[in-house]
């Protein structure tokens, strides 16, 4: 049976997210996608959805979601406190929804983005071959009062076969980023090569689904390159000396210098950082 | 060893293959002939792979497993040294109404050229530029083949929005925001043909390797076309090219 979640309040900035959209770069559209793709996927997997089913991915301060109809959901990432009715509610564990109950958020404990997993996914419009809100791509681009997102209820009659997923949030709390040198790493003189290990680098307030911009500028000599291939992950240096670490929303291609390239899971962590908190970067082989 | 092409990882989950950092048309076709090759050689594996000027970005749908492996794979690729030209190319004619009411920068490009506002449209409309990649927005393309004589810098700060369908020039290069955005280019006209299309398959007509050639409408003309392509009646002109 079909059934829509009501939005009775959206929170700061959530979005239904999945892996995102593969095979539409040529045409410069952007990957998109789960910030955190762990959490994603554990909270997919607590529900024995599959890894890649479409999310709701919260940022900070939580949404307010009215159920019609039974379900399960499962939350993990971030602990942004959440309730079912008046209860308050654990990450990672299966929860029972019946109908008529509502979902809210409290205090942000713990990470940046939580991540809202239903049995099933939600079943928002697929467009080039993924649900992952993107302004211009998918009808919607953030989480607004009255929205309605679809979902197949399930009753709780059936056996409880739930996994018991591992998940440790332990990279909720680490500083510490993989990274990579990028393309133009070694046009770098030795003397940034250093500052860029050594600094604490702080997440500055220009961060969001495109990029995260850190506080601390560099003094850079680097010319602009001729405009060249950049990914979720890639560190730009502006000719203003601002870091620059682009994300899963990034344009396609850019003509900043890319110094650095982040491991995979680095993003997990990086995205789950507040305004001000502080990074290192150490160098991955 | 030549030094290009340099074949170099991107993080964990890509490759990266550059070639010296010109904008060049024999470039580009030797990179179009390379993607065609690497998208035979992946058939059946998660790979995607895109040009830009003088790079391919080779990305992958899990991490390399065997780095070594795959970049020797890639040299043993690129050591073939005979190109077969592009075929299939196609170049479109665009339309783009140069009324003031649309070039909001021709004034300033006017007077920093030292051209005419006819001058100004005669050397944007004749020649053919090549579209080297589609970038930066969905359907973006980046033109080559700008005349020098209307080379200029960008704006000095950026505009907060640009319309859809503004044609600017910025430095040596041409190009149509495809939907509204902030930018920093020189705003010469507006083109109202649609470049993304998410409900078609492929959402961007024109490829790169393709040409485009811009001819001059009136603002009526300009009217009549924006009114059909809104009706979804607007047949975009394209002819077969053979350079």
């Amino acid at each position: 049976m079909k059934a829509e979640i009501e939005v009775l309040h959206p929170g700061l900035f959530s979005s239904i997210q999945d892996f995102g959209r593969r095979g539409f770069q040529k045409y410069g559209v952007p990957f998109s996608g789960a910030m955190d793709r762990l959490a994603l996927k554990t909270a997919n997997l607590i529900l024995r959805n599959k890894a890649d089913a479409a999310v709701l991915e919260i940022t900070q301060m939580g949404p307010k979601l009215k159920f019609p109809a039974p379900t399960k959901i499962a939350i993990s990432g971030a602990y942004l406190s959440p309730k079912l009715n008046d209860a308050e509610i654990e990450n990672n564990e299966v929860i029972k929804v019946e109908s008529g109950d509502v979902l809210s958020f409290g205090r942000p404990v713990k990470g940046s983005r939580a991540y809202l997993a239903i049995a099933g996914g939600f079943q928002t419009e697929k467009i080039l071959e993924s649900r992952s809100w993107y302004e211009g791509i998918t009808e919607f681009q953030k989480l607004e009062k009255g929205h309605r997102l679809p979902y197949s209820a399930v009753s709780g009659e059936e056996k409880e076969t739930y996994a018991s997923v591992k998940f440790d949030p332990s990279y909720l709390e680490t500083s510490e980023i993989k990274v990579f040198p990028g393309p133009e790493f070694d046009r770098l003189p030795q003397e940034l090569k250093t500052k860029l290990q050594k600094t604490n680098f702080s997440i500055s307030k220009n961060n969001n689904r495109m990029a995260v911009q850190l506080g601390e500028k560099l003094e850079n000599q680097l010319e602009p390159i001729i405009t060249g291939p950049v990914l979720p992950g890639t560190v730009q240096l502006t000719p203003g000396g601002n870091l620059i670490i682009l994300m899963r929303d990034c344009q396609t291609t850019g003509g900043y210098p890319r110094v650095l390239q982040l491991s995979e899971h680095s993003l997990n962590i990086l995205v789950q950082k507040k305004t001000g908190e502080e990074v290192h970067f150490k160098s991955g082989s | 060893m030549a030094e290009f092409p340099k074949i170099s990882t991107m993080g964990e989950r890509a490759i990266l293959v550059q070639f010296e950092p010109v904008i060049d048309e024999s470039l580009l076709e030797k990179l179009l002939f390379y993607k065609n090759k690497l998208e035979e050689f992946y058939d059946e594996v998660k790979v995607e792979v895109t040009n830009t000027y003088n790079s391919l970005l080779i990305s992958y749908l899990f991490a390399i497993e065997d780095v070594y492996g795959e970049v020797s794979a890639l040299k043993r690729l690129f050591d073939e040294a005979k190109i077969i030209k592009l075929s299939n190319r196609q170049i479109f004619h665009l339309p783009v109404c140069y009324d003031e009411e649309f070039g909001w920068d021709l004034e300033e490009i006017s007077s920093q050229k030292k051209l005419s506002k006819i001058q100004i449209i005669e050397l944007h409309t004749a020649p053919v530029y090549t579209v080297y990649f589609i970038g930066f927005l969905p359907g973006f393309l980046y033109l080559g083949g700008l005349d020098k004589k209307l080379q200029i810098s960008r704006k000095k700060e950026p505009r907060l929005k640009i319309e859809k369908g503004a044609v600017g020039i910025g430095e040596n290069q041409t190009g149509i925001y495809p939907k509204s955005s902030p930018g920093g280019w020189q705003i010469l006209g507006n083109c109202p043909v649609n470049f993304f299309d998410k409900n078609s398959d492929p959402p961007c007509e024109i490829s790169p390797g393709d040409k485009v050639k811009f001819y001059s409408v009136s603002k009526v003309e300009f009217e009549e076309i924006s009114q059909q392509v809104s009706d979804g009646k607007f047949q975009l002109k394209k002819e077969n090219y053979e350079g």
